[in-house]
């Protein structure tokens, strides 16, 4: 069924999707991310406009994303732009829940034993309010990187320059070529799996006060109704 | 997209709107009842046992990180070589929903059952309730709520990603999409996309009114004044 | 099943569902994790909650209190008899019967269970939580309504404006006595309550003991109450076990015994060095010997009384109306020799006793009013003796007789 051949002719090939495939969802994350953060810092600022923006991802995130990119085709042609937009703002739905999520994970009784020992607002957010939402954030970059993984492969969808490993199961797909369609299938599975665990060691390496239990479970109970992107 | 989704041409034919919304519907509600019925008992029964239930976990968020288009695309060669005609357009895209469906279902269900406060599941026990009885009387009401938010957010994202189907020859609303990229048809392009979120968001309108028809006025009542116990 | 329920219930012979049965504890232990030879001969302490070699008594309709730090085995000895522990030696009989050897489920829906945060189901009515076991046991939707209102009203909770409320809108101490409805809902013939009253203030405990106590009277349950506070083991016990660390009990008795002669230091600790006057707490006005008054009456020839008051020791004389009942005090050397007794010569009144008064509450009236001396009145307001501090002292001088081995500080 498989043929190795192929396989072994297309060594470099894989390597250079798979490159791709990895640069795409780095850049989409990291942009995401910083967006988010000031974002989140605005949302916990001004309360009333954290709503307005949970609605927005609520809808935007109904909207598959095999559309987001073919309309963005007619706005900015075949660029980087085209496949990065929708690859952030997916990230962006993800990553603004779990950073203020993070911010509000702090107990009041800290925050309050902080202003008792006299931390002025930008010490104690420093200090104190950003190392305890470090496990909610890291559990929001986990489920970002993991979900931007996923959707790269439909940016193939756009053509060959994109998509990286999703790019062999779309020709696999036409050329009627399993082999091919593996060849794209298999590793891209095998890439957010690790990426997934690569994070969960993250996570505990950074808070060794949380306990096991947490590490698990916040990843969707910090977003409990902050569901992964479709992809 | 209005006149495309005006055109009466477009709701008649086996290629008519009322085709593809029923095909949607039916691949996503097939796909969330078999995730349902292989998620929801181990779900429950980990969540009251507290047995396995790291494994179960760890392997839903695996299941997490696979992305459906590489889901669909491993799957394709095998389910082809046993039925070519349905286990290329159907079966692919069913297994991936399923997939995509089972983690938050689990997840949920486990955190849901896990988290009902164990004094109470104590007394039940100690006034005589069996294993079973506990399970179906007082916990699953109590951690309902959370129970149905999974099935809501697995529903969601079900609809907005079986679109990913029509790119592997399953019909349903995501045909719109691919056929209007392949035609360049904006109309159509918009026009399915308002059909999937539009569907989408029915869904979990209808889940939240679910939710709250189903879960007990003593636990609304509950969760209201927990801020401010009653005198 | 019903008709037999009811039955059962009537005559009270049956163990599952009757007034009262007894509770033993014979040799019974409980140990935690894999005990290694090796962790014993290390001398390693016990697990907190284990239970080391329990052997208790307890009569039907008798309330014991289990009391003890934190870690002592307290709550593990309750769980075992319902199994929710299961000893690791020993047997617990119920009405003389194995609790090992019966059926899970129909043990425990024969048994009540009182638990401090109360268990009460958050989904369920008040009336379906009280309706629980009789569900379990499968009476007919009528009678479990009916009983339900019945233990609603019998805690003090109108059934018409809480039944179809839910816990979240009760307060502390209603949530309190919903949980005890439903402990007694089938009529178990023995209770288990775990630190029933610990969640609510103290004013609100005090209550609610009071009220259960009042409630004992009437259903006469056996009843194992697990607490820390050894002042409510002393108050609600009629038998008190005070468990120490290790899962031993230090003693097993009355809450008189326990304060009169406690059998080691470390019940004398844990009783506290007020346990002087936690006795007093115990004994009532009328468990004592009551001084007779030297008595004069309203209208009567005053020299008269002057002669009897003078020679009585007690330098007063009690003025009391027709019916008997005490109007005031009159000093000996003040009354004039003529003259009747009129209620304008009497000075301020001593404090009313009645033989209810716990001997504490006696002392503290009599402190607050600056005497030695109150007077104890029956029923009817009627005059029957006199309580002086130097009574009550000699009371607890002579309950403690040959039994103080700890040092004098029992003296008082």
């Amino acid at each position: 069924m498989i043929d190795w051949g192929w396989v072994g002719d297309h060594l470099g090939a894989i390597l250079g999707r798979t490159v791709q495939h990895l640069e795409l969802a780095a850049i989409a994350v990291a942009v995401g991310f910083a967006i988010s953060f000031g974002l989140g810092l605005l949302a916990i600022s001004y309360r009333r406009t954290y709503p307005l923006f949970s609605g927005i991802a609520g809808i935007l995130y109904t909207i598959p994303s095999l559309a987001v990119f073919a309309a963005l085709v007619s706005v900015t042609g075949l660029s980087i732009y085209t496949a990065e937009i929708p690859l952030i703002a997916y990230t962006l739905v993800i990553l603004v829940r779990s950073i203020v999520a993070g911010f509000d994970s702090v107990p009041r009784d800290v925050l309050e034993a902080a202003d008792g020992m006299g931390y002025n607002r930008r010490e104690r957010f420093r200090r104190i309010v950003l190392p305890l939402s470090v496990p909610l954030m890291v559990a929001g970059l986990r489920l970002a990187s993991v979900s931007s993984i996923g959707l790269v492969t439909i940016s193939a969808t756009l053509g060959a320059s994109f998509g990286g490993l999703g790019f062999f199961i779309f020709e696999g797909y036409h050329r009627e070529f399993p082999t091919e369609i593996l060849v794209g299938a298999v590793p891209s599975i095998v890439l957010a799996i690790v990426v997934d665990i690569a994070f969960v060691r993250v996570q505990r390496r950074l808070t060794p006060w949380a306990q096991e239990q947490e590490v698990r479970r916040d990843t969707w109970e910090g977003l409990p109704s902050g569901p992964s992107v479709g992809f | 997209m209005i006149d495309w989704l005006l055109d009466p041409v477009h709701w008649s034919g086996s290629d008519g709107i009322p085709i593809r919304l029923f095909e949607q519907v039916a691949i996503s509600g097939a796909s969330l009842l078999i995730a349902a019925l292989v998620a929801l008992p181990v779900g429950l029964w980990i969540g009251h046992t507290g047995r396995a239930a790291n494994l179960a976990i760890n392997i839903a968020n695996i299941g997490r990180a696979i992305p459906s288009l590489a889901a669909i695309g491993i799957i394709a060669p095998i389910t082809q070589a046993f039925d070519p005609e349905l286990g290329f357009k159907v079966y692919p895209t069913l297994f991936a929903m399923v997939i995509l469906a089972i983690p938050p279902i689990l997840v949920n269900a486990y955190a849901g059952v896990s988290g009902v406060d164990r004094e109470l599941v104590e007394a039940a026990r100690g006034m005589g309730f069996r294993e079973r009885q506990i399970l179906a009387r007082i916990e699953a009401p109590i951690a309902l709520p959370v129970i149905a938010g999974g099935l809501r957010s697995a529903t969601v994202q079900v609809i907005a990603t079986a679109t990913l189907g029509a790119l592997f020859g399953f019909g349903g609303l995501g045909r719109y999409l691919v056929d209007g990229v392949a035609q360049n048809d904006d109309g159509q392009i918009f026009g399915g996309v308002f059909l999937v979120a539009a569907l989408a968001l029915l869904a979990e309108g209808g889940f939240a009114l679910l939710q709250r028809v189903l879960t007990s006025p003593g636990l609304r009542l509950a969760q209201s004044s927990a801020e401010t116990p009653s005198a | 099943m019903a008709r037999t329920l009811e039955w059962r219930t009537r005559t009270g012979v049956d163990t599952d569902h009757g007034r009262a049965a007894t509770v033993e504890f014979d040799h019974v232990s409980k140990v935690y994790g894999p005990v290694s030879a090796r962790a014993r001969r290390a001398g390693s302490p016990p697990a907190p909650g284990a239970v080391n070699d329990l052997s208790l008594a307890i009569p039907a309709g008798a309330i014991c209190v289990l009391v003890g730090p934190s870690g002592c085995g307290k709550t593990t000895s309750l769980k075992m008899v319902n199994r929710l522990i299961e000893p690791t030696s020993g047997r617990i009989l119920l009405g003389g019967i194995d609790a090992a050897t019966r059926e899970l489920t129909d043990l425990r829906r024969g048994i009540g269970y009182v638990i401090q945060q109360t268990g009460l189901f958050p989904h369920q009515t008040i009336v379906e939580n009280v309706g629980t076991v009789p569900r379990l046991l499968g009476w007919p939707a009528a009678r479990i309504k009916e009983r339900s209102e019945e233990l609603l009203g019998l805690v003090g909770l109108d059934p018409a404006k809480y039944a179809g409320r839910f816990p979240s809108q009760l307060s502390g101490g209603e949530r309190q006595r919903v949980g005890v409805a439903r402990a007694l809902a089938a009529d178990p013939p023995i209770m288990l309550m775990d630190e029933p009253f610990g969640a609510v203030d103290p004013i609100v405990r005090e209550r609610l003991q009071d009220e259960f106590l009042r409630l004992q009277e009437d259903i006469a349950k056996t009843i194992l109450f697990v607490t820390h506070d050894i002042d409510e083991a002393i108050k609600m016990g009629d038998l008190v076990a005070v468990f120490q660390q290790g899962g031993r009990v230090a003693q097993f008795g009355t809450p008189t015994e326990l304060l009169a002669s406690p059998a080691s230091d470390f019940v004398a600790r844990f009783v506290g060095a007020d346990r002087g006057l936690k006795r007093l707490s115990l004994s009532r006005v009328r468990d004592i010997s009551l001084q007779p008054a030297v008595i004069g009456r309203l209208g009567e020839p005053a020299g008269e009384a002057r002669r009897r008051a003078l020679a009585d020791p007690l330098p007063y004389l009690l003025l009391v109306d027709g019916l008997e009942r005490p109007v005031g005090w009159l000093r000996d050397i003040e009354i004039d020799g003529d003259g009747v007794l009129t209620e304008a010569m009497a000075i301020p009144m001593s404090p009313l006793l009645s033989p209810e008064t716990t001997l504490k509450d006696a002392l503290s009236m009599m402190l607050d009013a600056d005497v030695h001396t109150g007077i104890v009145v029956d029923r009817t307001g009627r005059v029957s003796g006199l309580v002086t501090t130097e009574s009550i002292g000699g009371f607890l001088r002579e309950t403690a007789v040959g039994a103080t081995p700890a040092p004098e500080q029992d003296a008082p």
